[in-house]
């Protein structure tokens, strides 16, 4: 698409990057967003490419822990700022409730969405634990799903709430086997 | 995949500073701040600074405060999300909180600035394209060519206004403060934007926007109304701005009506506005206003939707903007 990169002439800049709570100190391109540094430098390729233009959500990361599009933020503005991408979200082999809930629902298809679907849900969950189904559907807004037509996404972030609240909650049987 | 071109960056922590790197950096250093409309157009090489000044680590222009005489205070680095979100905005000047939360997604508006939005590049179906698309064109004026696809016998480029704020502002009788190498300098806010694509600020290059001032609504009422294809993402393909003032009861004592999106500038409409005035807001004075604003308004064929429904939706929207202003 873009007219190629003459690469003598990429500037190379230190930083320091705070992924996922660990350090990262590179050395890497000035003109790099951070879906790139943390894709090509740290090697954290869970975090998609998509529009690259902000239009489709799929490269959503949390910075301090709001979610932001990586494809449109310059690497080095966010330096020392604590970043989580989603290899940051399970707690060891433990997965976010959110990532569970996905699971055993089916909210995932090709999967290309999903990391920034779920970072965006998970920041949402954070300020609201009891979000309606329109508060998450406005929230998401800005995350394109091609695959799912939204409706399981919204069905298992709904089921992963009402977990983090401590309910005993499951997935409807519609849900699962469909409504026959 | 689409890179940036290479850039380099710098991030002063005050206003001096960001105008001294500027001075130094020359025409080929932009200021950027959330970078949700410079870092695409960059990607796609209609903008190519060699150079970005972030201002967001200058605190001065993350203001956001009421003076004590009302006037609300907007820091160009202000977020649209935490506009949405403040309680000050939204108790007192809630049609700044409407227009902003229809701006794009959320993931935007937590990165796209008031500042930003104010100076938003005018937008055109033949502009917002990637570098391999335009030079099938063989470009347009407003980037590396000298052909406006929209008119092509026009000599001029017409690009659209495209930011949902600024009809908004306009409204509002905002003003908005500057600072360059030659000092501070205040505008109103419907003396900034210029009916030209290219030319469409009436800033010189090196002025920083510092803020935007906002006088208090009072007992006026105002409301923005956006017309777009999907409820997320887009562009407004028509933006209406009202604001009226009425004398106690129910009689309109002064009024307002911007539109935006159907030309390169923002269109004031003083004529509509006039006509409201000495009149209460019955169905027959709106339907007046409307078609006198709808008058000079008009779309052209470069951006969604067709330019003859486009047309037929200005005084439609005017007239859901003025009528959400009755009192119950």
């Amino acid at each position: 698409m873009s007219q190629p990169i003459a690469l003598s002439r990429t500037h190379k800049v230190p930083g320091r990057f705070v992924v996922n709570g660990e350090v990262h100190e590179i050395v890497f391109a000035s003109h790099k967003t951070l879906l790139e540094v943390l894709r090509e430098d740290l090697g954290l390729r869970g975090t998609k490419h998509g529009c690259e233009l902000g239009e489709c959500g799929a490269c959503a990361v949390l910075v301090e822990s709001v979610p932001v599009l990586s494809c449109l933020a310059l690497a080095q503005a966010h330096q020392d700022q604590e970043i989580t991408t989603i290899e940051g979200m399970a707690e060891g082999p433990a997965l976010h409730p959110l990532q569970a809930s996905f699971v055993e629902v089916g909210a995932a298809q090709c999967g290309y969405c999903t990391p920034g679907v779920l970072l965006t849900a998970q920041a949402l969950l954070e300020e609201d634990s009891a979000p309606t189904r329109e508060d998450i559907k406005e929230a998401l807004a800005g995350n394109l799903c091609r695959c799912t037509g939204y409706i399981k996404i919204y069905e298992a972030i709904e089921l992963a709430a009402a977990r983090m609240r401590g309910e005993h909650a499951a997935p409807s049987k519609e849900s699962l086997y469909g409504s026959q | 995949m689409l890179r940036l071109p290479p850039v380099t960056a710098s991030f002063p922590r005050t206003v001096e500073e960001a105008l001294a790197q500027k001075v130094e950096h020359g025409l080929g250093a932009a200021f950027v701040a959330g970078g949700t409309d410079l870092y695409p157009n960059m990607k796609r090489r209609v903008q190519t600074p060699a150079h970005v000044i972030d201002i967001r680590r200058i605190p001065e222009l993350h203001r956001l405060e009421p003076l004590p005489d009302g006037t609300l205070v907007i820091g160009a680095c202000v977020t649209l999300t935490e506009l949405i979100r403040s309680e000050s905005v939204r108790q007192g000047w809630p049609v700044i909180a409407e227009a902003a939360s229809v701006i794009s997604t959320p993931l935007l508006q937590n990165m796209g600035t008031v500042g930003g939005n104010l100076l938003l590049d005018t937008r055109c179906n033949y502009y917002d394209q990637g570098y391999e698309w335009r030079k099938a064109i063989n470009f347009c004026m407003k980037k590396d060519g000298d052909i406006c696809w929209v008119a092509p016998s026009s000599p001029r480029c017409w690009a659209v206004q495209s930011s949902d704020l600024v009809p908004v502002m306009i409204a509002l009788d905002a003003s908005i403060q500057f600072e360059g190498p030659g000092g501070a300098r205040t505008v109103r806010a419907r003396e900034l934007y210029l009916n030209d694509g290219i030319d469409y600020l009436a800033k010189q290059p090196d002025e920083l926007l510092i803020s935007v001032e906002v006088p208090r609504l009072g007992g006026a009422r105002a409301d923005y109304q956006k017309l777009r294809r999907r409820g997320s993402f887009d562009f407004p393909v028509l933006g209406v701005a009202v604001w009226v003032r009425t004398n106690g009861g129910d009689m309109v004592s002064d009024a307002r009506i911007v539109i935006g999106a159907v030309g390169s500038a923002p269109v004031v409409s003083d004529e509509a506005a006039a006509c409201l005035v000495g009149q209460e807001l019955s169905d027959e004075t709106i339907a007046e206003a409307a078609r006198i604003a709808a008058r000079p308004a008009k779309p052209l064929d470069n951006t969604d939707f067709t330019i003859g429904w486009r047309k037929d939706m200005v005084p439609v929207y005017v007239r859901r903007a003025l009528e959400s202003l009755r009192q119950d």
